[in-house]
Order: structure tokens, then sequence, then C-alpha cells
């Protein structure tokens, strides 16, 4: 990365450097910081639906994977108030799907469970809501299970904007919001997906997956199993811009 | 046979006295005494008091993530559950045998299973009512008093666990409820370092099973309760490999009746619904599982360590085998159907499981990494082990998108439910019966309860002193005295 020296902003009192159109979060990543976020995945388009990367900007809150960076801000990340906020959202993000990690195939891999050990979640605190949520099990290759969905759109997203498939969809208000399938049945195996289609790989929870892989990584070796979230996270962002800017 | 005990006549003219919760078991059980006016007993009943009901929560959930859900069951034998389920979804990928290392790496999984909740039953749960009398004083009748007098003993049952769960450690990758079995194999292959840590422990692990079996035996053989506590016939019913060994992980079941005649023998447990079926009482959550051919009255049977013995032709380890003569011989040359010779059995299991370990770690194909394989799917998977406290039945149907439609699930603590309740009215009927009760007398019935090791589920884990309220109550309902017993071992008698 070679950002030019005059463009930097203070992210907790440290000095970060970054590139014209570079976002708050990108550049904090790029220089080794880790903002908790959800459904930001950085190699597809912002989102800043799930708010997690919040910050404070000149004393004002951002999403940070959509806020640009300017020279000079004062942004603030790490302090006891968002951190209570993240903690609080990933929370409700709990008690409002139906989210079993002790028997979820996608436990020690999952991005929702990561966050919430590095948000250090005792609990849920809210009630749970038990939502009554279809499982869509007809396709021979794909399982989605709207139980663990934290309607991130990030399949929406890259369904439309990589697949150029829309197979995926957001529908419904508020609580009763979930992700529905385009097809005549409203089924999985009556759509255009198939199983080499990138939104079907890149659920952050165990929403959507591969049909014949749970488990196949065993303890010790899952994503999350290696190394926590925040360090996996910013390791693999650099990795990324090693490659895409040298 | 003591059905007589189940149900009295006239429950409403007598007092109950309550025994809740058991106390050194896994899981919440109950048992309530009637009496009459002379302490004579009419109606003992163990009760479970706790509703699970993951039979009905799999359903809808795909079948590959049943075998980590079930194990959930269980925080001393989730192992078994993991593996009898395994055993059915392999069958739903057309799987049933598989390749040497997985097969082999399941049954080490298993064995280490087997010697770390034997070793816990014996040790910590059982152990206090053996060294130190049934009603000995009661502040000391808990491991923290075993560990005060017989420090080295009570080490040994710690370490004897800690080796059994540092077997599933490394093939599961957790000690309790960790990820190994995939539909037709396994997820993991055993590296050398781990194979050679193992190695490391294991002779000493076989001393000191040897040292408990000569313990369990002492005890049996001298202890005036052996040939009277909780001793009756019953059928037994185990799986048993195709020589007639015993067998643990996969065999044929096999049932012999009170006098050891054979009632069916190398059936494929896959059609156990043929053979055995399930009766409901209105005061239990534990369903009666009783032989179809025998029926309910006469076909209800005992299973787990005492069980397997009495059925088995013998067991494929030295050490061990030895013990199972000693052990046969004992019982004059028929089945031993002493409830108390269940410590004696379990221990002669731990030292095959600690035998068959060393032989394992000495087998090439343990390294193996051919660790998974498929065939013709099926909608539809029995698995069966033989888990610590006996035979475990898992049965799943699923659709045709790999969704969980039906399961039945028996588990070994349920095969001994008719079992329990004949060992506890035969020790009411023979201990308390015209009796005074007292807390001594009445851990009687809990020690004929701890015998069978019963998993009456993993939602408590009560060790040590039992919280107890016994209440006495006139003919007419009007309470007469009142006992309780805190969980800090206070007693105290309310004021009425």
């Amino acid at each position: 990365m070679s950002p030019d020296s005059n463009r930097t902003f203070f992210l907790d009192g440290q000095e970060i450097p970054f590139r014209e159109g570079q976002s708050v979060f990108d550049a904090a990543m790029s220089a080794g910081v880790f903002i908790p976020h959800l459904c930001h995945n950085p190699d597809y388009e912002p989102h800043s639906s799930c708010r997690l990367c919040t910050v404070i900007v000149n004393g004002r809150p951002f999403a940070s994977c959509t806020q640009p960076a300017v020279a000079g801000q004062m942004v603030q990340s790490d302090t006891a108030e968002l951190r209570a906020m993240r903690r609080t959202l990933t929370q409700m993000l709990f008690v409002e799907g139906n989210h079993y990690c002790p028997s979820c195939e996608k436990s020690g891999s999952c991005k929702l469970q990561a966050t919430a050990y590095h948000l250090g979640l005792q609990d849920n605190h809210y009630p749970q809501f038990f939502p009554r949520r279809e499982m869509d099990a007809s396709h021979a290759d794909i399982i989605l299970d709207r139980d663990r969905c934290i309607l991130c759109g990030l399949c929406v997203r890259i369904s439309r904007d990589v697949d150029r498939k829309n197979v995926f969809a957001m529908t419904g208000r508020g609580i009763h919001t979930v992700i529905v399938v385009d097809s005549a049945s409203g089924l999985l195996k009556d759509s255009r997906v198939t199983v080499e289609d990138e939104a079907v790989q890149h659920c952050p929870v165990g929403a959507i997956l591969v049909k014949g892989k749970a488990f196949e990584v065993p303890i010790g070796e899952r994503i999350y199993d290696k190394e926590p979230i925040a360090v996996a996270s910013v390791r693999r962002f650099q990795a990324r811009e090693a490659l895409t800017h040298g | 046979m003591s059905h007589n005990l189940e149900s009295a006549a006239n429950p409403e003219a007598l007092r109950r006295v309550v025994i809740e919760p058991v106390t050194r078991v896994e899981g919440h059980g109950k048992v309530t005494i009637l009496l009459d006016e002379q302490n004579r007993v009419h109606q003992v009943r163990l009760h479970i008091v706790e509703f699970r009901g993951f039979e009905k929560f799999i359903q809808g959930r795909p079948y590959w993530e049943v075998p980590v859900l079930v194990q959930r069951l269980c925080g001393i034998c989730p192992v078994s559950h993991h593996l009898a389920a395994a055993k059915a979804v392999d069958m739903l990928v057309g799987a049933r045998t598989l390749t040497p290392p997985a097969e082999k790496l399941r049954r080490l999984l298993h064995f280490g299973q087997m010697l770390q909740s034997h070793a816990l039953h014996f040790f910590h749960l059982a152990s206090p009512d053996l060294l130190f009398g049934f009603d000995s004083e009661v502040e000391r009748r808990n491991i923290i008093g075993v560990i005060a007098s017989h420090p080295e003993l009570a080490l040994q049952g710690v370490k004897l666990r800690k080796y059994g769960q540092e077997v599933i450690r490394h093939i599961t990758g957790k000690r309790v409820h960790g990820t190994a079995a995939l539909p037709g194999g396994m997820n993991k292959a055993l590296k050398a370092s781990e194979r050679d840590e193992l190695r490391g422990g294991i002779a000493q692990v076989v001393a000191w099973s040897q040292a408990a079996v000569k313990l369990s035996r002492d005890f049996f053989t001298s202890s005036e309760y052996s040939a009277e506590f909780g001793t009756f016939p019953s059928n037994h019913l185990g799986l048993v490999g195709a020589g007639g060994d015993l067998e643990l992980y996969d065999g044929g079941l096999r049932a012999l009746d009170p006098g050891g005649a054979t009632i069916f023998d190398h059936v494929d447990y896959t059609h156990y619904n043929r053979y055995i079926r399930e009766e409901v009482k209105s005061w239990s959550y534990m369903k009666f599982p009783f032989i179809i051919g025998k029926g309910a009255e006469e076909g209800w049977y005992r299973v787990g360590p005492l069980a397997r013995l009495n059925i088995c032709d013998r067991v494929s380890t030295p050490l061990a085998e030895a013990e199972r003569q000693a052990f046969r011989a004992a019982a004059g040359g028929g089945l031993q159907h002493a409830t108390l010779a269940y410590h004696w059995a379990r221990m002669i299991e731990m030292l095959h499981a600690a035998e068959a370990i060393e032989q394992l770690l000495e087998d090439p194909d343990l390294l193996g990494t051919d660790l998974v394989t498929r065939g013709a799917r099926a909608l539809e998977g029995v698995g069966v082990v033989e888990a610590p406290r006996g035979t475990l039945f898992h049965h799943y149907k699923i659709n045709e998108n790999d969704v969980v439609e039906k399961a039945n699930l028996i588990v070994s603590t349920t095969n001994n439910n008719q079992a329990m309740n004949e060992a506890v009215r035969q020790v009411a009927s023979r201990y308390l019966d015209g009796r005074k009760l007292t807390e001594g007398l009445l851990n009687h019935i809990e020690v004929a309860i701890r015998a069978y090791d019963p998993c009456l589920s993993c939602a408590t884990h009560a060790l040590g002193r039992m919280p107890l309220e016994v209440s006495l109550l006139a003919v007419d309902g009007e309470p007469l005295d009142r006992l309780v017993r805190s969980a800090e071992g206070q007693l105290s008698r309310p004021t009425l």
C-alpha cells in the first residue's frame, strides 16, 4: 500500500493513512485495526445495514464501511459506548433468529459466533423471539436455513451483482423480514441457483450452505479455532490489499 | 418380581415419602414410597421428572446434523449418542461398512468413552456407598469424603477419567461434545504424535483398572448385601459379536431369559422394533421397553454391564476375560442377577476398555487417512451401540430433501426402567418395610438406583449431599412430622 502521506486521519488517536476513495473501514483494516462488522465482506460493495461497524466521526455516528476517509478527521471506534452498542446489536441478532451453535455446522467458522466472542457476549440478554422460519432443503446441493439468517443481504447483493441471477431477495418489513427465493414455487430447487454461485459461497453465518460438507473440518482447524476474528479478518484483508494494490 | 408394589390399591390413605432428587446419578429423578401406619410399603416408583423432547425437535433438521445435535442429550456419554446416530446416518448414505481406519477410530473413541464414564461412576458416584457403607455418616458419604479417606484411590479415579477424556479429545477435538463422525466415516485422522501421547499413559491405566476390578470384586464377594440387595431374576439384553464376544460398538442383539436360555440371538439390530416395544405409564416421562415375544409383564429386561457380562460368551482381551470367568463363577454357573454386581461388571468392562485401547494404539490402521465411504442412499437408518449404561437405539427416517421426519431413541437407561423400579421395590420391601425411616435407610433406595448408573438425562448434575424432605402424614392426610435436609447437609425439623 502506498497512500499519500498527506492523507491520514486519526482512529482512536492512531494516525491511519488512506488512499483516495477508501472508506474508514478499509483504511483501518489496511492499517491493522479491526472494526467489527457482519454485513460487509470487503470483496463486495458495502451495504452498511448491520451498523456493527459504526464509528464516531467528528462526533457523529457513521457506518465505517461506507464512510469515506477524510484527511484529518477524528474517528473513534474502540470506545466503551461503541463496544456496548455492538454487543447490543449482536445480542438482538441472536434473539431475533434461531441460532443453535452447538449443533450448527457453521460453528467455528461463523462470523456471528466469532463476533460474539470478540465482543465478549456472555448471554443474549433479551428474551428469545423463537421465530418460526421455513428451511428450504429442496435443492440437491444447497440448503437455505432461514433460522440462521441475519439479513445481512450479502447473498442478495452477490446474486444480483456478481452471479447476475437475482436468486435471493428480502421480503416483509422489520422483524418479519425474510429471505425469499426467485422461483415460481419459491423453492431453491426451482430457482436458477447452482452450487457454483458466489452467493452460495459467502454467507457469513450458516443460512446458505452447500450440502455434504457439514463437520468435514475438525475442531481445531475451523477458521476461528486458529485465530480470533479480529486477527483473521485483518490478516485476510491485508493479504487482499497486497494482491490488488501491491 | 414385585409388580404388586407398582400401584397401591388405596394411595389416598397412605403417607408418601419422596426422595427428590435422587443424587449421585446423572439427571433428575425422584422416588416415591407409600407407607401405611405400620410403615409397611405399599407402593414404590422411580419417576423420571424431566422432559427433553429430542425426538421431536430433531424433526425438520438435515440428517447430517443429527450425530452432533443428539450428543447434547448427555454430558457424560455424548460419544455414545454421537456414534449411535452416526451409525444410523451411515445407513442413510449407504455406508454401513466403514473403512478400517474410520471404524477403528470410532471404536477407540467408544472405548475412551466407556473408560471415562465407568470411572466417573465407580469412583465419583458409587464409591462413597461402597467404601463407607450404605448408612454411614452422611457427612462423609460423598466424593469429598473419599478424597479425605482414600486420596490415592480418588486420584486414580480422576486420572482414569482424564485418560478416557483425552482419548475423546484427540479424536473429536473436545473432551465433551466435539465432532468426529461424518455420514460414512470420520472427519480427522489420528496423528502419530497423538497416538504416542496416548500410548504413554495406557499401561498405568490398565494397572489401575485391574485394581478397580479387585476392589469391586472384593466388595461384592464380601458384602452382606450382595445376595439379597436388589437381586431378582430378569431377562438380559445387549449386543454380542459374531463369535459371542462382548461387543460394544457393533454386533447382533442377544437376549437371554432369567434362566440363561436364549430368547433371540444375533438379531440384526436394524430390525429391533420387531423384537422390542415400549410401554408408556402415566407417572413417568420414561417409557418401559419390553421384549415383544414375552409381553410387557414378563418381557422387561436389564441392559448395561451386568447384562453384557451375562449374555456374552467371552471377552476378547485377556485380563478382562479372566475377570469375566471369575464373575460368572460367582453366580454359580447361571446368570448373575444381583443389582450390586453391576459395579463389578462395570469395572471388568473398564479393564476391557483399557486393554482394547492398548491394542488399538498398536494397530497401524489407526493412523490411516482413508476415512469416508459412501454407497446407495436410503431414507431410513438405525444405529445401535452399547453405551456405558446399556444398549442404545437411534432410528431415523428422512425425506427426499435429506430432512429428518421421524426419530425414535431408546436410550440405555430407558431399557433399565422396569429393572430399576424392580430394584427399588425389592429394596424397599426388604430393608424399609415396617421400620422407622432414617436417612441411611432411604439411601438404600438410592444405592439400588445408582448401581444401574442411570443417566436420567443431563439437565442436572447432582453430586454430593442430597437435599431431602421427608414428610410423615397421618392416614387422614394430617402432617405429623417433617424432616428436611438441605443441600448443605443440615438437618432440620420445621415446625408443623
